[in-house]
């Protein structure tokens, strides 16, 4: 079974028959063969899983000294962000970290998006991607708050509340989430265990699932090509594939260099990114009895915000707006039978899905945009205009783009099977 | 897929327009964290004029090592809300009895520019004029019916408000002139941009040497990479 043992009676054999550390190494990193053909969009795996340990460690370091007491919470991040030595640095670093998290993120579901990464056979990698998605979501949500500053509070203020709209049990749910009739420092303790213990081992056992689905079936790439149908006759090896150690060790370090170069650009120079990365108003302590005027999720959360706000109230009950937000996120989950395409890659798809995916993208961008806004940033239509005279030109713009967003999932099944598909190569392409 | 590419760098970039806030049109404070002596003026306006109301919970009194005034000097001039100069910029002041003598609390002051940004901070200072329908008598072009008094009267003097025109003019001269005032507002805000976030300068140079040897690095792994895939073909 193991054939790359070394039996010469050193170290590593004694720990091989206790431990199968050779075989592992070799399984998964010199013997790994990945496609020779990875492109820019395939760092963001490698990258995902740094930010992942750079935010552990950060925030081990913020734990060691941050408070989680309503009374003591805002002020021992401002004790970190002066007297902890260094504490600034960890801190930005723990800011930023959350928001490229998310970029990353993002980053990595779009590759999979345009090169079919989440089809047959990799539907259950693809699935346990989206519920790391849906975890690193929680995660972020509740480690908001702990800064305890206005946008904190008011935030999970209106998170919290979006559940008392769920029928019958809504009103009790929300105040079980909370702890309390209001976000308080019941609240905060418990947001505070959660980030802090419960979501990260989550996020740690699904990241090594997420791997080990991905070891078992082998990455896809840029041809959407099974690489493992072209094999080397003598050695069995799949002809496009290369060892991941070293050639993708070394090439991911290019990525993460240059991925360091722009963390590092915005800890050092710009950490608040002017205000979306780190709010102004969450620079003023939490305040229970002023509402600020304007309450908006951090970027990454204002697409599906946008969805929530695009949807209106129907018999009184803002419910379908938080159905269509938490339906505009697990809809990922059924990419892998929406898509019948017969290719997996962009590269062979026809135009109507290239048509989709834009339009995909563009809303998902102008959503995200009108998420951070008022919904009367762009003023109102004239009066004089039928049905829509007088409605905010944002919330009709973010109703198109939500109808647009959900059409680009709902319709796949349709327009992926009606696509004038290219002949797939044999072959990997660079 | 490279116009797809583009297409979204392209989005991104669209996504940043529109960060211009509604409010009053303002003037950018003469910022500068390395000019020492116009820190420790404002140092000193804060103590002597702001501190007696305002707190600055956060900031301790020896953190003005780091804008050149050592501990000797902090203790003789400076120190008058704490005994030690490791102690932070506390005030006596009651919160309750605050909210009833003004209406609301005088917030803390650690992080306010972070919170309002410093051009906000110039213009507000800058921008009292006398309203007798106001309960102080004063109100302010940037933040209107401001709780607070102009204590700074003395040494601005009476503005008017243009109400067609929305300009002020000065109509009873203080003890400085409009450009003295405009400096002495400006070391303020300066200081108080300092002490919300007192690392800021260690940051800035640091963030320098970081991202050199950052650069290094790149080099060095492109090198690397590209002597490992000299026989990918």
């Amino acid at each position: 079974m193991n054939k790359t043992k070394i039996n010469n009676g050193g170290l590593l054999a004694w720990v091989d028959e206790r431990f199968p550390l050779s075989s592992l190494i070799t399984n998964h990193l010199t013997k790994y063969y990945a496609p020779k053909n990875f492109n820019f969009w395939y760092f963001f795996g490698a990258l995902a899983l740094l930010t992942l340990v750079l935010q552990l460690v950060t925030g081990l370091l913020l734990t060691m000294h941050y408070k989680p007491d309503a009374e003591l919470a805002f002020a021992s991040v401002e004790y970190i962000m002066r007297d902890v030595s260094f504490g600034w640095l960890i801190r930005y670093m723990h800011s930023t970290g959350a928001s490229l998290f998310f970029v990353v993120v993002y980053m990595h579901m779009f590759r999979a998006l345009i090169y079919g990464s989440y089809k047959n056979p990799r539907e259950l990698l693809w699935l346990f991607g989206v519920a790391i998605f849906l975890c690193l979501m929680g995660e972020a949500f509740f480690g908001y708050l702990l800064p305890w500053g206005q946008m904190s509070y008011w935030g999970a203020q209106v998170i919290v509340n979006l559940f008392s709209t769920i029928p019958f049990i809504g009103p009790d749910l929300s105040e079980w989430l909370r702890g309390d009739y209001l976000v308080s420092d019941a609240t905060l303790n418990r947001f505070f265990a959660f980030h802090v213990i419960a979501l990260p081992i989550v996020l740690l056992g699904l990241v090594f699932f997420h791997l080990v689905a991905l070891h078992e079936v082998g990455s896809n790439n840029p041809d959407g090509i099974d690489i493992k149908k072209n094999l080397d006759k003598k050695t069995g090896i799949p002809l496009d594939g290369i060892p991941f150690h070293p050639y993708y060790t070394v090439k991911d370090l290019i990525g993460v260099s240059t991925y360091l170069i722009i963390f590092a650009l915005i800890v050092f120079y710009l950490p608040e990114m002017g205000g979306y990365f780190l709010e102004a108003n969450n620079f003023i302590p939490a305040n229970p009895l002023v509402t600020p005027a304007h309450i908006a999720p951090v970027w990454y959360f204002t697409p599906y915000y946008s969805i929530l706000r695009a949807v209106p109230p129907i018999l009184n009950s803002q419910f379908p707006g938080v159905a269509a937000m938490g339906l505009s996120v697990i809809i990922f989950a059924f990419l892998p039978w929406l898509d019948r395409s017969e290719v997996r890659s962009i590269r062979y798809k026809g135009i109507l899905f290239k048509r989709w995916i834009a339009l995909f993208v563009t809303s998902f961008i102008v959503l995200g945009y009108l998420g951070t806004e008022p919904s009367n940033v762009w003023g109102q239509f004239s009066s004089a205009i039928p049905f829509i005279g007088g409605v905010d030109k944002a919330t009709i713009a973010a109703r198109i783009f939500t109808v647009t967003y959900f059409a680009f999932f709902v319709l796949m099944p349709f327009y992926s099977k009606r696509d004038k598909t290219k002949p797939v190569p044999s072959r990997v392409k660079y | 897929m490279k116009s797809l590419t583009k297409f979204f760098l392209i989005g991104l970039f669209f996504c940043d327009v529109g960060l211009a806030n509604d409010g009053p049109i303002l003037e950018k404070a003469p910022i500068d964290l390395t000019d020492q002596q116009s820190l420790q003026r404002g140092a000193k306006t804060f103590i002597n004029y702001c501190l007696n109301c305002h707190s600055a919970n956060y900031m301790r009194y020896n953190r003005l090592n780091d804008i050149g005034l050592t501990d000797s000097l902090i203790k003789e001039n400076l120190l008058f809300t704490a005994e030690k100069v490791g102690e932070p910029m506390k005030v006596a002041m009651n919160r309750e009895d605050a909210k009833v003598w003004f209406g609301a609390n005088p917030p803390d002051l650690s992080v306010e520019v972070r919170a309002r940004g410093s051009d906000w901070v110039y213009g507000y200072l800058r921008g009292y004029y006398r309203d007798p329908t106001r309960p102080t008598g004063w109100n302010n072009t940037v933040y209107e019916k401001t709780a607070m008094p102009h204590i700074l009267w003395k040494l601005q003097g009476d503005q008017k408000l243009d109400e067609k025109h929305q300009t002020l003019e000065i109509v009873k001269p203080g003890t400085l002139s409009v450009k003295e005032y405009d400096a002495f507002i400006g070391d303020l805000v300066n200081y108080l941009t300092f002490m919300s976030e007192p690392s800021k300068l260690k940051r800035l140079d640091m963030g320098y040497y970081v991202l050199i040897f950052l650069g290094l690095l790149l080099l060095l792994t492109v090198k690397l990479k590209k002597e490992f895939w000299k026989d990918i073909k």
